[in-house]
């Protein structure tokens, strides 16, 4: 009796899930098309971008530099080994410079960012929805949407990428440092052989590709926060979907970005 | 100035507002009671399309708001005052940039005017030290005058209030009180007060509606509603006047 219960409450949450799940899909295909829409309007929130540029940037700082240095350590000591069993040992800068470039570098950075940024703006958001200070603005004549989350996802895009460049340039260091361990090698010379490896067609595909990813932040979080409802309960899940939600999103992202980049620009 | 009829609001299959018709004429005061939850506040939110309602119809100035587009609406929303229950200042602002934001936004003031704005609404709500505090530094009460500054410092023809005196001590809620009444005299200002506050009605109402689950089953003056002998509003007022009892006791 007991264990019916149980499967029949299962059956209706999953039910209820996967109708959930339709309706965030259309309602972030419909933010990103609202954000569209509204971005080209005047006025301009300059303020506004600026302002949340920054707190964005200086929230995240601090975490992604840590984690892009072990990265780049950690990545060179596992390579380090594996190409010394080839005899290819001189490579190692180039290769581990490549994968930082083209993919670590980029979807760490984002899914970092995703963690600490997606979960604020949900919070954020979810706290003025259930507070009514959304709806302040509305019947002040202010557009809440434009104001509150075109300028937040218009943040995101444009700021993901200043950080993944920063990011790259840290964990090519602590690739470096890593190599210092076990050979003598100038830092000219190590930089000089990165840059010899690493090509225009490897790094401009891995920057692009985080703008895509820092709008995917902005729009997850903020489609998580403005929609938010059933009180300070309500705004806790919506900022840890935000995180589980736009991660996934990323990854998925970076799956057909790659796809489409080795079709656009095969290497060989 | 205001107009309301057949006005229903259903929440999934359960019935807040039900045929509710009503009229608040220019320069009025018209005081809404109400027991908790019978959808006082879904009302005030119908009237400026926080929310959709599922028939009936709301004229305010002989405009159809439901049929109105969203540009059309913003015009007429920056003629109307509102304060929230619960406040709703914006928590990521001080109380100077609060007051200032709709000024800001769909007005053309020189920043001397809005200062001078900003002070005087202030000085209305005797709320001036607060000026550059933020939201979470101040009381629930200080917090609800800050909300009312913000509604009337655009001047708006129609004030809507939700409890503007409730959590307020007995001398300042007297006083917000007043002050509704002096804004209705010296702007011409329409208002339409929810209150659960006896006293404030007592003060402020020129008319006044009794909502009950959903339906008005009272509208006209608030000597005649006190002292009517319906069972429903004996039994209100009688609850009304021994919490005032008990107030002033303690
Ligand atoms: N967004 C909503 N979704 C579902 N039900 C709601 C919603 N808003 C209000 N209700 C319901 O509508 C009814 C009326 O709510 P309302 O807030 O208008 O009450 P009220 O008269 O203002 O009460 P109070 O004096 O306590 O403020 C309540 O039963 C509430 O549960
Ligand atoms: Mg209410």
């Amino acid at each position: 009796m007991a264990r019916r219960r149980l499967s029949y409450t299962y059956q209706l949450s999953l039910e209820k899930r996967i109708t959930e799940f339709f309706i965030m899909i259309a309602g972030l295909w419909t933010f990103s098309v609202q954000f569209f829409k509204y971005v080209f309007v005047p006025p301009y929130e300059v303020y506004e971008v600026r302002k949340h540029m920054n707190e964005l940037g200086i929230r995240t700082f601090p975490i992604v530099s840590v984690t892009g240095f072990i990265i780049g350590l950690v990545v060179a000591m596992q390579t380090q080994p594996v190409l010394a069993r080839f005899g290819a040992e001189s490579n190692l800068p180039g290769s581990v410079g490549i994968s930082i470039v083209r993919e670590l570098g980029p979807v760490i950075t984002a899914l970092i960012f995703a963690g600490r940024v997606s979960s604020g703006i949900g919070a954020e958001l979810g706290s003025m929805r259930v507070t009514e200070q959304i709806d302040a603005m509305e019947v002040g004549a202010i557009n809440p949407f434009k104001f509150l989350v075109v300028t937040r996802i218009f943040a995101c895009t444009f700021i993901l990428p200043v950080l993944t460049v920063y990011v790259i340039f840290i964990s090519l260091f602590g690739a470096y440092v890593a190599v210092l361990l076990v050979q003598n090698m100038t830092f000219e010379f190590y930089l000089g052989s990165v840059l010899k490896s690493v090509e225009f067609g490897d790094a401009i595909p891995g920057i692009l590709k985080t703008f895509v990813f820092g709008f995917i932040v902005g729009v997850v979080g903020t489609y998580k926060g403005y929609t938010t409802t059933n009180g300070t309960e309500g705004v806790g899940k919506a900022s840890t979907t935000a995180v589980v939600v736009s991660s996934l999103l990323i990854l998925i992202f970076d799956m057909i970005l790659v796809k489409i980049t080795l079709w656009l620009w095969p290497t060989v | 100035m205001l107009r309301i009829q057949n006005l229903s609001k259903r929440f999934n299959s359960k019935v807040v507002l039900d045929d509710v018709s009503f009229e608040a004429k220019d320069g009025e005061n018209l005081v809404i009671l109400g027991r908790s939850g019978t959808g006082k506040s879904v009302l005030l939110k119908c009237i400026v399309r926080l929310l959709e309602p599922d028939s009936g119809q709301i004229f305010i100035e002989n405009k159809n708001v439901l049929s109105l587009n969203i540009k059309e609406l913003n015009e007429l929303r920056k003629q109307i005052g509102f304060l929230f229950q619960s406040a709703a200042l914006y928590d990521s602002m001080s109380v100077r940039h609060n007051l200032e934001f709709p000024l800001v936004r769909n007005f053309e003031f020189t920043p001397k005017e809005r200062e001078e704005k900003i002070v005087s609404v202030l000085e209305k709500v005797s709320l001036l030290e607060a000026i550059d505090k933020m939201p979470s530094e101040l009381s629930g009460g200080m917090r609800k005058r800050v909300g009312l500054a913000r509604a009337i410092i655009t001047e708006p023809k129609l004030m809507l209030y939700d409890e503007p005196t409730t959590g307020l001590d007995p001398i300042t809620s007297k006083e917000i009180s007043m002050l509704i009444l002096e804004l209705q005299k010296s702007l011409k200002m329409t208002s339409v007060v929810v209150t659960h506050d006896l006293l404030c009605a007592e003060i402020i109402a020129d008319r006044a509606i009794m909502l009950n689950e959903g339906k008005i089953i009272f509208d006209g003056s608030l000597e005649d509603m006190t002292s009517s002998n319906d069972e429903f509003l004996i039994q209100f007022f009688k609850h009304e006047i021994l919490n005032k009892s008990e107030t002033t006791n303690v």
